[in-house]
């Protein structure tokens, strides 16, 4: 899919082109050396590259009693987030569907209103109200906060997802579904969405990968997820710049490796569909 | 085939709401306080010095006089249960009688009275200033024109500074530990919340000789014994408090709790007038 | 009611002034991640492999680096351990640290957002650029990127989106903005939550929801007639 696009703009170059790409090619590999010979030198001077600094993150109890527990905190939030919001996004993705007006018209509100309220907002107000009314035990309300926060914005936008996924299905399908008797839900359920969740599905892992790194915000309410006790390691050891290195890096891996798998999954669903 | 994959869609759901349901199940039992002859007392969890717990150990200053106050009502170590109850949270716990008393850095106020009944105060507080150990250009918050602040987001002691020292350059952090690394760092001159709180927070290990309060508090913040309106405790609880300061037990649970940190409480303590109990 | 009108008069002013500082955030933050973001979709498409290779890198470190992280590392690491500081005015000194992560971040969306856009752009109009003898930045220049920005309006607009939205995370920057503000009031007035809440989330959706639906006529009226 991306090798058509990358020759849209030049030709495949002759002589004289190769020769001057190869020349502009040498420059920008020696800026970016430059670049990062500059940070280094940055970063050694200020100290910040003596091996004291990075030594924390080769002893086990950083990571038994930092690094793992956060990293599962995150998990765990994010688990539960892609679960529930798959529910909410179904349940208003149907809603965004019906031909009951009244449903049809709450549910564009509540998706509509989860859309564009930040999702910090959301985990601020919740992380307070939820451990003030007892509903939850005080220290339990960040967790909650931070899923309910994350269910509630990206639960909309798969609602959202599912909605245009369905209209963009040839009206055949529905017209097939309610001529072998269905019912219209029936064949919103069984025929429609499950075709239109097949289409969405890279863009549903894309949304995943914003439930992980939203998870982070989880930080500024106390609880206690990898950020948050990255931080910890950075203030004990006075290692900040090293502790949230780190935590960025295992963002990083774990959400490159969701979108791999997402434009694995794209590339065999466009492979195999034959329209 | 597509039928399957809608059905493993269902399956994540139904494993959605029992996950739910199972998480929900843990923090039931929440109203039911006086079950038994239980105490149950709300104090901070995360405020080392006052009140904090260190895996299922729990110390500090109102945990220790919480303790005392508790076993003079009767109820021994075996029959108490701490409870979190973060600062915003106190009045609710209170009211709904999650919890029988609140020993958390609360301070007496009016406002408060009009949800919730105070004993005590165990101790007065005032807002203050933690600097380097080898600072000594900072005495007060007169000193403070031009110099570097940091406190938390939406705490009193962040508003009260933003009122009253115009001139200062206030860092918001998410909490006091977050100001301690500035603070360690050299990137902000000093932290400002109540001497107490700030002088826990020295005494831990890690901060040991790091770190000491100016000394010289601003505002007067009583702590008292939160509890529901409809208590009959009050008079039981100052009593064992003038008790715990007349054996010298209070003093003994101060130094304690402070001890490293060069901190002296103001003079009005030990506190002498007690809420009236009406 | 009265309490919640009471705390109009209390707070109504910093209510305003915290809005206003998200909204400049936004308004600066943006303008700077076009413009990176721009040059980094020019790199991705170049026939430089180490200007692609760069443009690549970057896009996949900070599009899969949480935002949060970005701005703790702006007030820890810029001011904390390096002590950055790029004003003598101490607020507006976490302000410009607090654009400049909320650049880093949506630059890297804003360059896929174009990249997009180029995507939407005929092999043909390259071709043609190519025949009347258009090297490879003038036919991005005037041919590609021209078709490729109206093409773009949609994912250009989310990001825009949800940068506005982002810009709360800037608390965690010490900028007094407005989520900071609603939890200092809900903590003090937590009778008023629910109130209080819903009055700042209202303030969002009426930025955010004309936004989205400029974005969508927007995008009918400048697509690129095929």
């Amino acid at each position: 899919m991306s090798a058509p696009q990358q020759s849209v703009l030049f030709d495949a170059p002759g002589p004289k082109a190769r020769r001057r790409i190869l020349i502009i090619n040498i420059l920008g590999v020696l800026a970016l050396i430059g670049l990062l010979v500059y940070l280094v030198i940055g970063l050694k001077g200020a100290g910040e590259l003596a091996p004291a600094k990075w030594n924390v993150f080769l002893k086990g109890s950083s990571w038994e009693s930092y690094i793992l527990p956060g990293l599962y905190k995150t998990l765990q939030a994010a688990a539960i987030s892609i679960v529930t919001s798959l529910l909410f996004g179904f349940i208003f993705g149907m809603g965004r569907l019906s031909h009951t007006k009244v449903i049809n018209w709450a549910s564009t509100v509540v998706v509509e209103f989860f859309r564009a309220v930040p999702v910090l907002l959301m985990m601020l107000f919740l992380w307070i109200m939820l451990a003030n009314s007892g509903i939850v035990n005080a220290q339990d309300s960040p967790f909650y906060a931070v899923v309910i926060g994350l269910t509630l914005y990206n639960g909309s936008v798969i609602a959202e997802l599912i909605r245009s996924g369905v209209h963009g299905l040839p009206k055949g399908q529905r017209e097939a579904g309610i001529a072998i008797g269905l019912t219209r839900s029936q064949s919103l359920r069984l025929i429609e969405i499950p075709q239109a969740l097949t289409a969405m599905l890279p863009a549903l892992i894309s949304q995943f990968i914003v439930i992980l790194k939203d998870s982070a915000l989880g930080y500024i309410i106390n609880f206690n997820e990898l950020l948050f006790n990255a931080k910890l390691l950075g203030t004990g050891n006075s290692n900040m710049l090293q502790a949230l290195v780190i935590a960025a890096a295992i963002f990083i891996i774990l959400n490159f490796a969701l979108s791999k798998l997402a434009s694995y999954v794209s590339s065999r669903l466009s492979s195999r569909s034959a329209d | 085939m597509r039928k399957n994959r809608f059905g493993a869609f269902a399956a994540m759901a139904a494993v959605a709401a029992l996950t739910l349901t199972a998480c929900g199940g843990s923090d039931a039992g929440g109203g039911a306080s006086s079950d038994g002859d239980k105490v149950r007392i709300g104090i901070k969890f995360d405020q080392p010095g006052l009140g904090f717990k260190d895996g299922d150990k729990y110390t500090g200053f109102d945990v220790d006089v919480a303790r005392y106050v508790a076993n003079e009502l009767g109820y021994d170590e075996g029959k108490i249960e701490f409870v979190s109850a973060p600062s915003a949270n106190r009045e609710t716990l209170l009211e709904t009688k999650q919890v029988d008393m609140i020993f958390a850095t609360y301070t007496i106020n009016d406002a408060r009275k009009e949800r919730v009944a105070f004993a005590g105060p165990y101790f007065i507080a005032g807002q203050d200033l933690l600097v380097r150990a080898d600072d000594t250009a900072i005495t007060g918050k007169d000193s403070l024109d031009g110099k570097k602040l940091c406190s938390v987001t939406g705490s009193t002691s962040a508003e009260n500074v933003k009122k009253d020292v115009p001139g200062v350059n206030l860092v918001e952090q998410q909490g006091y530990a977050d100001c301690l690394g500035l603070l360690e760092s050299g990137s902000i001159d000093a932290i400002t919340t109540d001497d107490i709180i700030l002088a826990g927070l020295a005494a831990t290990t890690a901060n040991k000789g790091k770190f000491k309060v100016v000394g010289a508090p601003f505002s007067e913040e009583p702590y008292g014994v939160g509890l529901n309106k409809e208590n009959n405790k009050c008079e039981a609880i100052n009593t064992a408090i003038k008790k715990m300061i007349d054996s010298g037990e209070w003093k003994k649970a101060l130094d304690k709790n402070t001890e490293g940190t060069g901190y002296k409480p103001s003079d009005l303590n030990p506190p002498t007038k007690f809420e009236s109990c009406s | 009611m009265e309490g919640y009108l009471s705390l109009w008069d209390e707070y109504g002013a910093r209510i305003m002034e915290s809005f206003w500082a998200n909204l400049q955030l936004t308004f600066w933050a943006f303008i700077a991640c076009a413009v990176l973001g721009t040059i980094l979709a020019i790199m991705r498409i170049s026939p430089i492999p180490s200007l692609r290779a760069f443009g690549t890198a970057y896009v996949n470190i900070f599009r899969n680096t949480p935002l949060t992280i970005i701005i703790a590392f702006g007030v820890f690491v810029l001011f904390g351990v390096f002590k950055l500081q790029l004003s003598e005015d101490f607020q507006f000194n976490f302000f410009l640290i607090a654009i400049i992560g909320l650049t880093i971040y949506h630059a890297s969306f804003f360059c896929e957002a174009i990249r997009s856009g180029v995507n939407t752009v005929p092999l043909g109009q390259a071709e043609a650029a190519r025949a009347i003898g258009l090297g490879f930045l003038p036919a991005a220049r005037m041919v590609i990127l021209p078709q490729a920005f109206r093409g773009a309006i949609v994912p250009m607009g989310n990001v825009l989106i949800a940068l506005i939205k982002n810009t709360t995370v800037a608390v965690a920057g010490s900028v007094a903005e407005i989520s900071g503000l609603m939890k200092t009031m809900i903590e003090l007035r937590a009778d008023q939550g629910i109130l209080i809440f819903l009055t700042v989330a209202m303030m969002f959706v009426v930025i955010v929801v004309p936004i989205g639906l400029l974005i969508t006529s927007l995008s009918k009226k400048l697509a690129v007639a095929r």
